[in-house]
């Protein structure tokens, strides 16, 4: 373990809000009391370092042989395995070997002074809906249990063509259909902030993986919301790039229109730097962008670099309707004062109203489920995944179908196949789309108004895992605060801000910055800067301090 | 990998499609001038024009009997659509490329097999030809338009949906012009085109004779296809079928498929229904599916206006339904494949994974300035060249043969003697050795000199045949064999006398019976002269100079 001493950032391990500090006290107390953490201590907490990027620093260890990639691969996995039976983050974790195998091929290379790429060493967990050659491929559905592609995603290619190793596969909602992971017809994830709470979804095993630090940075997918609701629950960094930004060539499609692979990173620097790596045009996704892909690399200067006013002239708009009433007060305060921050950094603050906000959930569940009940018509049992055996044509994929689908999954299909049918189309399909038109427009206006726009991730913290297991739409609606984004195509930056008072440690909450299109490079610089300046809070849960005790 | 992934389903009751009639039966043509095979058969040489006809004739006279037995006082009203299958290097959204006969499941790749993940991405060509066709059809292109999905199960295609397009065909509202041959009544007929779309083709089923269960054959899945949707504007079987092989022979002009019907590279749904004369309203429509051949094309929908008229003169007309029929080669029917219930919804929705189809009238330019001369174009010219219709038809029929032909009028042959020569005893060749005109190897310019040589008396009908098998088999030049063989027509009357002479001399019984009045033995001595000769003789001084020696009292 002496490996995390030199990588990880100090072990603030909690929040620490200078607004509330004897209720922090007591928290993180009570919490540090019952875990003895030789390394830290609540004085850490106040002078804490901001957090790093974790693949730059595992960059410098391997090339200045600080480390080699097999210690590093073996801290990984210890922790990897210390922490999955209590979070589940995982469908599938190849062999110890096979991990090792890359890690001492790594090493070989830099010891013949051989270039490596810019992710070598770096562990990626991968959500299982995204393809693998050599790993299966279910998202999180038993009809495709078992499944193993023949060819890897564009984002897992060229990550593995960079040097990242891939750690394992991340559970998820199936086929991305959910905000809480429960959804996987496999096993349920929980929250590394307190193992009771859902980790958020449906990339809720990237999140829970990278918070856990099980590994450094993990690949999810965002429909809806499903990288940023659960960075927000999980106190991780969450970017949903612009619709076309990466490519979505080997992501099992939910809904093709809305769809976009994102990253998951304990900094913002690590997101963005995972973005460089597979954003970019594609021959294999016809609605892959041509656009270049910057290189962002140099918005990531360190924090005693930053003047007094670094963000002086931004122009921030909070979304006045997402700080408005159904959303947690404890989360409305942590966006005021990500707004107050924004000030503080030289930024004006300003409240935006987006009138069409609300029409953005009942339209996207209108077009998701409508796309989905098309994507989802492969899965018939013919040709691959689950097929149950019947005589009769019609009853094979009626059982494959019955048996293979989870209610979520069916209750989508069903309504997206309603939505689309003859005499209803006008209604619902082409009606949302006219909606889509307009969230776009006014995302457009606002955002020429301002350069970012604001508001939380999530109209609340984590909550406890069944708490909305049979209320689909108490959880359709939380995702009210992210389905605008996939609507319009905008990237979104999703970053921990705050905490409200609840679980063991507190609960993170995320602030949701949104750019125009294809200004990534803009959420991310910011994003840095905020997060660089943000000294009253660390984000690092308790389990990873379990597993280091 | 598809050996892994694919395996077979069992399937007790395959009600679509019973395996029998999923055979392709190989339609002989017999009726119309628009099969290579059947045309090249009836000219053997130019002056046994008129046996084409009769052949042609006689064979289609079963199809004017039924047209006959279809009363006078109901109309037939008759579309058509139709798929092509694109000639593209690889398939509609994929690199795989496409061959016919290809073992099962070999030309296949995640992409096409549907697998999760996969996105098509489509193949620029299929625009470009879509364009092409569209433009040729005299349609009216979308410069923005679109693909669907149309959504239904069905083991054959793979993702559960066909990439198509809907609500905005890249072309609509054209029409394709048709000359009726001369046989069937002759006229020209113009049909409407509702629209073509671009869409993709499913796999194939393969039903094992004995066991119950199908086999999927993905091969053809994703291959790129055009649909052309006629207008309701046929009236009888010749009408459909001639309309379908313009169509064939326009696609095979502009280079976008092969057309070939056996291989389904076109295949041919037509929607037939019969009202009362006077009727406004359409009668019930019945889709009928299978026809391999513009001859059972024609025979299916004559067959079904006649089972639809006896319906209704029996006043049982509610037994026409909306269904779909097969033809039945063997029974030579239609029988009911499945019925309709109400219309199929499709749900079609824009295909999210591909972007708009956006034209530019650049783009569309380019194209149309690229399209060589069209089938219709071609027959108004050849008209003009004072070819008769059933040379026109002929000559047309095969883009190759009219730019065999048009080279060789190029080079100062007459147009109706290059015809002939074409249409008899090159068409005989190429039948009989199984050549394409561009297998062959007599050149057009060679033709040229041929007929030029004979025309200028350098060598003698008989003897320009003989070359022209030479110059099919073996190419050369006319005149290098001519020198070769030493083959320049004899003009010099004193030498032709000099053979008139010994043959008179060495024939003297025959030269008896001629000049006691059996003059029909003059084309005796005019063979023997001829042989004489070695068939050098110009035929015209021969038989003057014979006529003068035999009738000289000398």
């Amino acid at each position: 373990m002496k490996m995390l001493s030199t990588l990880q950032t100090p072990r603030s391990l909690s929040r620490f809000s200078l607004l509330l500090p004897s209720a922090v006290t007591t928290t993180t107390s009570s919490h540090f009391s019952s875990n003895s953490l030789p390394h830290a201590s609540l004085s850490d907490q106040s002078t804490a370092v901001p957090p790093q990027s974790q693949i730059l620093s595992i960059r410098h260890s391997l090339l200045s042989r600080q480390v080699t990639a097999v210690d590093l691969a073996q801290s990984y996995l210890t922790r990897l395995r210390l922490t999955e039976p209590q979070l589940h983050s995982f469908l599938h974790i190849p062999d110890d070997s096979a991990v090792l195998a890359e890690a001492r091929e790594l090493d070989r290379r830099i010891d013949g002074g051989e270039e490596v790429g810019p992710l070598a060493g770096v562990f990626v967990a991968v959500k299982d809906n995204i393809c693998t050659a050599d790993m299966p491929s279910t998202a999180g559905s038993r009809i495709l249990q078992g499944y193993r592609p023949p060819f890897d995603a564009t984002a897992v290619k060229r990550v593995k063509e960079l040097g990242g190793i891939i750690v394992g596969k991340t559970n998820l909602d199936e086929f991305g259909m959910g905000s809480t992971t429960e959804g996987s017809a496999f096993q349920v994830t929980s929250n590394p902030w307190d193992v009771s709470r859902v980790p958020g979804g449906s990339s809720g095993g990237s999140a829970a993986a990278v918070s856990a630090r099980q590994c450094v940075v993990s690949l999810g997918s965002d429909t809806g919301g499903s990288v940023r609701q659960p960075a927000s629950f999980c106190g991780v960094v969450g970017l949903k790039p612009t619709y076309g930004r990466v490519s979505r060539f080997g992501l099992m499609a939910y809904a093709s229109s809305l769809d976009a692979i994102g990253c998951f990173g304990s900094s913002v620097a690590d997101a963005g730097i995972l973005l460089n790596a597979i954003a970019g045009h594609d021959k294999f996704d016809a609605t892959s962008s041509k656009q270049d892909v910057p290189n962002f690399l140099p918005h990531f200067v360190s924090e005693s670099s930053l003047g007094s006013k670094p963000l002086k002239g931004l122009r921030v708009g909070l979304i006045r309707e997402t700080i408005d009433d159904g959303v947690d007060s404890g989360v409305i305060s942590a966006i005021r004062e990500a707004a107050l921050h924004f000030e503080e950094l030289g930024c004006s603050v300003n409240e935006v109203s987006l009138p069409s906000f609300s029409l953005g959930l009942p339209a996207y569940y209108i077009l998701a489920s409508s796309e989905s009940s098309s994507n989802l018509s492969r899965y018939d049992g013919i040709r691959y995944g689950n097929q149950v055996f019947a005589d009769e044509l019609d009853s094979l994929y009626g059982n494959s179908r019955a048996q293979g689908f989870g209610s979520e999954v069916k209750m989508r299909i069903l309504m997206g196949t309603y939505a689309l049918s003859a005499g209803y189309y006008d209604a619902y399909y082409k009606r949302a789309q006219q909606v889509r038109t307009i969230i776009r427009n006014s995302f457009k206006e606002a955002l020429n108004q301002n350069d970012i726009l604001i508001s939380p991730a999530a109209p609340s913290a984590a909550y406890k895992i069944g708490a909305k297991k049979n209320d689909p739409l108490a959880m359709y609606a939380g995702d009210i605060m992210t389905v605008n984004v996939n609507l319009a195509g905008l990237p979104a930056l999703v970053l921990p801000c705050g905490f409200v008072d609840d679980g063991p440690a507190g609960l993170p909450v995320g602030l949701q910055m949104i750019g125009a299109a294809f200004d990534e490079g803009e959420l991310l610089r910011v994003g840095h800067i905020f997060e660089q300046t943000l000294n009253k809070f660390r984000f690092v849960p308790p389990i990873v301090a379990d597993s280091i005790a | 990998m598809a050996s892994t992934i694919f395996r077979t389903f069992k399937v007790h009751l395959f009600p679509l499609y019973p395996p029998s009639l999923l055979k392709i039966t190989n339609g002989v043509l017999f009726f119309t001038t628009t099969q290579q095979s059947q045309t090249q058969q009836h000219h053997q040489n130019p002056q046994k024009q008129t046996k084409k006809v009769s052949a042609s004739a006689s064979a289609t006279s079963t199809q004017s009997k039924k047209l006959d037995k279809i009363p006078k006082d109901y109309e037939p009203i008759i579309g058509i659509e139709t798929h092509v299958q694109l000639s593209t290097l690889t398939k509609a959204f994929c690199s795989c490329p496409y061959n016919y006969g290809s073992h099962p499941n070999t030309t296949i790749c995640p992409i096409c097999m549907g697998l999760p993940g996969a996105l098509p991405v489509l193949n620029s060509k299929v625009i470009d030809f879509a364009v092409k066709l569209g433009l040729a059809l005299n349609c009216r292109l979308a410069f923005n338009s679109k693909f669907d999905r149309k959504q239904y199960f069905y083991p054959d295609l793979p993702k559960g949906y066909q990439i198509s397009q809907f609500d905005v065909p890249i072309a609509s509202g054209g029409y394709l012009d048709v000359d009726i041959p001369v046989e069937f009544g002759g006229g020209h007929k113009r049909f409407g085109i509702t629209r073509v779309h671009m869409e993709e083709d499913a796999g194939k089923l393969m039903h094992t004779e004995i066991g119950n269960y199908s086999q999927v054959d993905l091969n053809r899945a994703g291959v790129p296809l055009l649909e052309i949707v006629s207008e309701p504007d046929m009236r009888n079987g010749i009408e459909a079928a001639e309309y379908a092989a313009e169509l064939q022979r326009l696609v095979r002009y502009l280079g976008v498929s092969n057309g070939n019907m056996q291989e389904g590279s076109l295949r041919c749904d037509v929607n037939v229904s019969v009202r009362p004369i006077g009727q406004s309203k359409f009668g019930t429509k019945v889709e009928v599916k299978n026809l391999n051949s513009f001859a059972s094309m024609g025979r299916a929908i004559d067959f079904e206006i006649s089972r639809q008229v006896q319906l209704y003169s029996q006043g049982q007309d509610d037994q026409i339904v909306q269904e779909t029929r097969l033809w039945d080669e063997g029974t030579q029917r239609t029988i009911t494949m499945r019925k309709k219930e109400g219309l199929a919804d499709y749900r079609y929705f824009p295909e999210p994974d591909l972007p708009a189809v956006i034209i530019s009238q650049e783009y569309v330019d380019n194209i149309q300035n690229s399209l060589p001369e069209l089938p219709e174009i071609k027959r108004r010219r050849y008209e003009k060249m004072g070819l008769s219709m059933q040379d026109v038809l002929f000559l047309t029929n095969d883009k190759n043969v009219a730019e065999f032909f048009d080279a060789t009028v190029a080079k100062g042959a007459d147009a109706k003697l290059v015809a002939n020569w074409i249409m008899s005893d090159i068409a005989a060749f190429m039948k009989n050795e199984k050549l394409s005109i561009n297998e062959i190897k007599l050149a057009p310019e060679e033709l040229s000199q041929l007929i030029a040589s004979i025309k200028g008396g350098i060598i003698s009908g008989k003897i320009g045949k003989e070359i022209l098998f030479e110059l099919l088999s073996k190419g050369g030049t006319v005149k290098g064999l001519i020198e070769e063989k030493d083959l320049v027509q004899i003009v010099d009357p004193l030498e032709i006398q000099k053979f008139v002479d010994k043959v008179i001399a060495e024939n003297p019984k025959q030269l008896e019976q001629y000049r006691g009045g059996k003059t029909k033995l003059q084309g005796y001595f005019a063979g023997q002269v001829m042989k004489l000769s070695k068939g050098k003789a110009n035929p015209g001084l021969l038989n003057k100079i014979l006529l003068e020696k035999l009738n000289s009292k000398s």
